[in-house]
This record gives C-alpha cells, structure tokens and sequence, in this order.
C-alpha cells in the first residue's frame, strides 16, 4: 500500500523536536525500502489542541494519528505500522470527552464541531508543495474568475456572501471592494494584512505557514475584481516560517504562471511582494502599515479619509487580513449561496479562533458564526485544566474585553460581542480560571498598550499610561475608591479623543472588567488582597494543615526553597522567602494550598 | 550590502532589518552609511530605528532569549520565567550579560499560545516552559560568565 506519513511541522511540533522525527522517519524508511513517501507537512500549530502533545505524526490512507513521537519512536512505527500495518497503541491520542484513545486526531470531540473554510487545507497538504494545493482544487477559483466572471460579478458575489473582515473591524469585504473599484484612478494596490499582533492569536500564522496559496488566491481576485497589478503581503518578522513559506508559494506561483503576466494565459497581470514587519503592534492598523509598506514609522492617520480611495502611496487600495483572504476562493468555488447558509443573520460563515489559556484542548478551532461561548469553551476546549472554576474568556486582544460566565450562553458574532463590550478582533480567545486576576489582565493589556501605542495622538499616549499608573498601584495595594472613578472617566476620555482603533478600544479590558468583576476590584483596594492569588503584594499563600497529607510536592516545585516540611507532619510556608510564583498552589494536589484570607498589608 | 535593493524609500526598513541580522544591532557607522546611500536625514532613520521593535542600536548578546509575555503566556506564569532568568543571569530584560554572552528581551506574544508559557533562544523555541526547567536550559548553554 502507498502510504503517505505526515510529519507536522508546524512552528508548535517543531519546539518539540519534529524535525528530528522527520528526518528519521525518512532515514529509516529508506533503510527498509518501505514504500511510502515520507512529506513534511505544516499544520495549523495546535490545530486540534495537539500541538501541546505534538510532534504529530499522520499516517495515510490508514487514517492514524500518533502525538508526541520522539526520534527514538520512529523505529516502532516503521516497523510495526508501515510494514506490518500495526496500530502503535501507546503513541494514540487520549481524547478527555469520550476518556479513551482514539486512532485519529478526527475522532475527537473537538476536530468534530468544526467547520472548516479558511483551515480547509491546513494539516492536509505540504504548503511549500504548489501541487499538493492544486489537487485540493486550488486555483480552480482563479481560473472561474479569470475565464467565466467579471470583475462586476466578482465584487456582486463577494457582497451577496456577506463575508465581514476577519482582522477584528467587521468590514464587509464586498464593499470596501466595490468602493475601491468605483474610483477611476490608477494603480491601485492590494494588501495582505499579516502583521498579527494581538497577544494569544495566531490563526494567521497558521495561514500563511500551513496553506499560503489560499491567500495568493484570493488576493489574485480582488486584484482582477478591482483592476489592480500590485499587491503586497506584510508578515511580522517574528513569524520566520510563514515568510519562508509564503516566499516560496509566491515563486512556484509565479512558475507555473498564476502570478506575474498574462495569469492562466489570460492577459491579466498581477503580482505580489513580501514586506516584513518590524515588530511594531500599531502596525497592524491598516494606515499604519501602508506608512510602514512605503518606508516610514507607521503611524496612523485619521480615518475619515479612506484606504479605499487613498491608501498606499495616496492610491486606492484594498486591504484585507490574512483569514479573509483564505474564504475568498471558496466562496467563489461554491458560490455566495452556500456561504451565507452558514453562520447568523448579520455574521455568514466561520471564524478561526485559537482557543488557549486555561483550557484543556488548546489550539486553533474554526465554528459557524452563532456557536455559542460555552460551547467553545466547554464542549471543544474541553474545560478548564485541572477542573478549575471557570472565571472569564477574553476576546480580541488588547481592544477586546472579558466575558463573564454568565454571558457564556451569548452566540459569538461582531454584533454580539461589541454589544457586551468586547469585540471579535483577529479571533484570539483567552480562557480564564480563578487563578487569574482581573485586575492584573486589565493592567497586562494596558502596560502592553502603553508600549505599543505610537504617540501620535495626546489621548491614547498619555490617557493609557495615566490608566495604567492608576491600575499598578491597585495591584501594589495603594489604590483607592475614588480612583475607579477616575479610571472610568479616563476611559471614556481616550475612548472618545484617540485618532484610531488602539487608541479608541484601549479601555474595553479596563471597562469590561470593571463591569463585570468589580468584587475584584474592590478586594484590592478595600481588603488589600488579591484573591486570585497573582497580585504579589497583595498575596500570601498558605498551607491548610487538615488537608496537606506532606507529599512534599509544593516543596519540590518551590523555586524560592520557601516551604519546609517532614514526613508525617503538614508543610509550611516561610512568607519571608516567598517569592509569590504560585508554583505550591498550582501544583498541590489536595487543594491544601491556599491564599490567605485576610489583608495583607 | 545595501546594492541589492534599488535607491528608493519603501526599503529602508528591509535594509534596517538586513543590517540588524547582519551586526546584531544597528551599528551607527552603517545608519550614516543608508542614510547618504538612500538621500534620507539621519534623523529619519534613528526615528525608525527607534519605533521598530525588532531593531536596536545597541549591541545584543550572542544568545538572545525572548521570554513571551504574550496573554496566555502571561496568565500561565511567564513572570516565574522571566524572574528565573533574572536571578540566574543576572540581568533584567532588555540587558545584556558582561561576557556579552545572553541579552534578555520579553516580547508581546510569539503565536506559540498552545505550548505556553514560551521562550524562545535565538531560534529555538521552548514550550510549557517551568522555572526549574528553564534553569536547565539555561545550564545546557552553559550559564553566564564561564567563557
């Protein structure tokens, strides 16, 4: 039998030495003559919250799907699955909701509430293998549009689709094409947003690592659609493999004649170019990165001037996020119908989020519109690791908000979310558990703010950095009472002056944990405590004597040597040498460890 | 090095990042160098040089460690790493060792939210990262101060 062995590789796989697992598995099967091909293949980093149990192994057509394989594994699965056609069992995935092992990653709960658009390829084909797209029905789309559409009908099927942008606005893509193609005024440019910066997404890496052709595609469309020869992709120069990979597709692509002149024999020309990002998150504003195309500092500028009509270099241009890029061939392969039969009223179609955080199953998921939080949260992710209490999910970044358990049975769309004042932003989803404080999340995403906020504008330059000095002395235990106050009204202050979106969401985290936790505030400030046990100085740990049966665990992971204990008699906590990592707490297994209730100070 | 990008603009921050890969840092010789090659102030390319996060005009160690403090990062502890590395290298972030051996940087989110909390040694990644297992790494490189 001809087998196929994919070896993910994958930035998540390849922290856990997949490479190593690739080049034996090849070496071996050589030595054996085993007739399978050996392909590396690049799969959405934690695709099906595998990455964490990664390096993968998919073996084909027997649909097997073996997790943290090791070099030294290598030998057993040659021998027993490709020659004898033996299921190794210990290397199985164990699925948590069903509580058994599973021969394929597909049989799990979480790869099976998935509905996948814009991951359609990822895990499936080699992404720096042009054919391996092609036989998946790639370019197909291209070929449609160039030979049996007009540009007219293009933009008409992209608006009837009701596709929205997947970067965090929720812009529909068929206007802002058709008005960008209304303007008589040439050249016009397409842009691929890449620079994805919100802290705990990576659904565009994934992208532009595990599937790069799907986003050359789509952008040929909208470049036919609007008339345009020039595009650019502008990736984070943190993400290495994704530039490698995109480099690569773009010169196959340009080989076999579906970029650069006279596309598919066409007469149609277009072609793209890679621009790496600089590390700057304000560069993932849409301004802000043609400054940073054209070889500025990005900065944004106002936005009543608009992209569509004065983009790049002062010319019309389209830009989209990688995500929406990904949905474009597909809708054009089975049509605007079949799209918009998916997700809710104002919201067609599926989102990708990266589920991580305290939840069992981490990874990238993609979902109708509609699904509900708990369901993300609790039937795909799983649960909370170690059965913890739940306490929040924080949606979209640093201009996204925390959603509370009692909003949990909310559908998750662009209207739903904004109306609760979250938002859905690039699709990063952050499980939280009561081990996590909010008021210490709302400081992160100011400080995180603080620094990546450009100082153009006095509201989000000065206003986060009043905000964030009011919220770090909550957290050391000198705020008081009236100090919401003003952190309220600051928020609406920078909310109201700042010139673009970073500046104008930076306080949803502060306003969304002020809605929805502010016990925990409070605690802070009145009881001088945090009760999430993460607070340093408002923290101290300690060891309930009925319940420490002295495994002398706590000891063990303490960094600090802080606890002290014997056999037989219940540990203790030296709180002079403490140094508040919480490594006791998370790793007792009898809940013996505390945080101490009283005030500290 | 700058020859293989035509004089124009829109290259100035590939030809940035070139010579951060190529030096490690910015040295100031090579940002007077691209400003007379591309007919751009030296204040320009300072103001640049400055707003990228990936550029820096001083000297970084031969090891870089990258601690993500990235969401999920920072809600599964990145602090405990970050406060290991420091008190074993003896360097806050943001600094380099005296033998110039390690620099230390903590970054806003690497994508690596799945295996977090991460760090990153010039290309290595290293997933569900402890204190004590930091430690360990950090002793495989062989710790500072010993060259």
């Amino acid at each position: 039998m001809n087998r196929t062995v994919y070896v993910c590789c994958g930035t998540g796989c390849l922290a856990n030495n997949s490479l190593d697992v690739y080049r034996e598995l090849k070496r071996l099967i050589e030595e054996h003559e085993v007739d399978a091909d050996v392909k590396t293949i690049v799969k959405a980093t934690g695709c099906n919250g595998l990455c964490e149990k990664g390096p993968l192994v998919k073996i084909e057509p027997d649909n097997i799907c073996y997790s943290k394989v090791k070099a030294s594994d290598v030998k057993e699965i040659v021998e027993k699955t490709l020659i004898n056609g033996q299921i190794v069992n210990r290397l199985l995935i164990f699925d948590t909701a069903q509580g058994k092992k599973v021969i394929s990653h597909k049989d799990t709960d979480f790869y099976k509430s998935q509905q996948k658009i814009a991951l359609r390829n990822i895990g499936e084909i080699d992404p720096a293998n042009i054919d391996d797209y092609i036989e998946r029905g790639g370019y197909e789309a291209l070929s449609k549009v160039l030979f049996q559409m007009t540009p007219e009908g293009v933009i008409s099927e992209i608006e009837k689709s009701g596709l929205r942008g997947r970067g965090g606005g929720g812009f529909p893509t068929g206007r802002k094409w058709r008005q960008c193609c209304n303007v008589n005024y040439f050249p016009k440019y397409v842009i691929c947003n890449g620079d994805e910066g919100d802290p705990g997404a990576f659904m565009d890496r994934s992208i532009l690592e595990g599937d790069p052709n799907t986003v050359i595609e789509g952008m040929i469309i909208c470049a036919y659609s609007i008339k345009s020869h020039r595009g650019f992709i502008y990736i984070r120069d943190e993400y290495s493999l994704a530039l490698k990979n995109m480099d690569c597709a773009l010169r196959q692509a340009r080989e076999r004649g579906y970029l650069g002149k006279n596309i598919m024999n066409s007469g149609f020309d277009f072609d793209i170019e890679i621009v790496r990002g600089g590390g700057a998150f304000v560069c993932g504003e849409s301004t802000a990165l043609m400054q940073s195309i054209e070889g500025n500092v990005g900065e944004p500028r106002a936005k009543y001037i608009h992209s569509v009509e004065k983009g790049l270099w002062g010319q019309p241009t389209v830009l989209n996020n990688v995500e929406t890029w990904a949905n474009v061939p597909e809708i054009i392969m089975k049509g605007s119908d079949w799209f918009s039969s998916i997700g809710t009223e104002n919201s067609k179609g599926t989102k990708v989020f990266s589920l991580v955080g305290k939840v069992k199953n981490t990874g990238l998921v993609e979902i109708p519109m509609g699904t509900t939080l708990r369901e993300l949260v609790f039937k795909i992710g799983g649960g909370i690791i170690g059965d913890k209490k739940f306490k929040a999910v924080q949606s979209g970044g640093p201009s996204g908000g925390c959603i509370p358990e009692s909003l949990m049975d909310l559908p998750v769309d662009f209207d739903t979310l904004k109306n609760i004042g979250s938002m859905m932003g690039s699709g990063g989803m952050i499980v939280m558990d009561e081990r996590t404080c909010m008021v210490d999340v709302a400081r992160y995403y100011l400080n995180f703010l603080s620094e990546e906020s450009c100082g153009k504008c006095v509201a989000c330059r000065e206003g986060i950095k009043r905000m964030l000095e009011i919220l770090t002395d909550i957290c050391n235990g000198k705020g008081s009472e009236e100090d919401l106050d003003l952190l309220e009204s600051l928020c609406h202050t920078v909310e109201e002056a700042s010139l673009c979106g970073l500046g104008k969401t930076a306080p949803n985290p502060v306003l969304t944990t002020l809605k929805y936790f502010k016990d925990e505030y409070y605690a802070h400030i009145r009881d001088k405590r945090c009760p999430a046990g993460v607070c340093p100085e408002l923290t101290e740990y300690e060891i309930d004597e009925k319940l420490c049966i002295s495994c002398g665990l706590c000891a063990k992971n303490c960094p600090a040597s802080a606890i002290w204990g014997e056999k037989g008699k219940p540990y203790y906590i030296n709180t002079e040498s403490c140094v508040k990592c919480g490594n006791c707490l998370d790793s007792c297994k009898f809940n013996a460890v505390g945080v101490k209730k009283g005030a500290r100070l | 090095m700058f020859e293989k990008y035509p004089k124009e603009h829109r290259y100035t921050l590939a030809m940035l990042q070139d010579l951060q890969k190529e030096y490690g840092y910015i040295p100031k010789e090579k940002l007077l160098e691209l400003s007379q090659y591309l007919d751009i102030p030296l204040s320009k390319l300072y103001s640049m040089a400055t707003f990228y996060k990936a550029l820096s005009l001083k000297p970084k160690g031969r090891y870089i460690i990258k601690v993500c403090d990235g969401t999920a990062c920072h809600i599964r502890s990145s602090k405990s790493l970050l406060d290991e590395i420091e008190n074993s290298l003896g360097i806050k972030p943001g600094e380099t060792t005296k033998d110039g051996k390690f620099s230390l940087e903590v970054v806003n989110c690497l994508g690596s939210c799945a295996i977090a909390p991460v760090m990153v040694i010039n290309d290595r990644y290293y997933g569900k990262l402890t204190s004590s297992k930091v430690r360990e790494i950090l002793r495989e490189y062989g710790g500072a101060g010993d060259e």
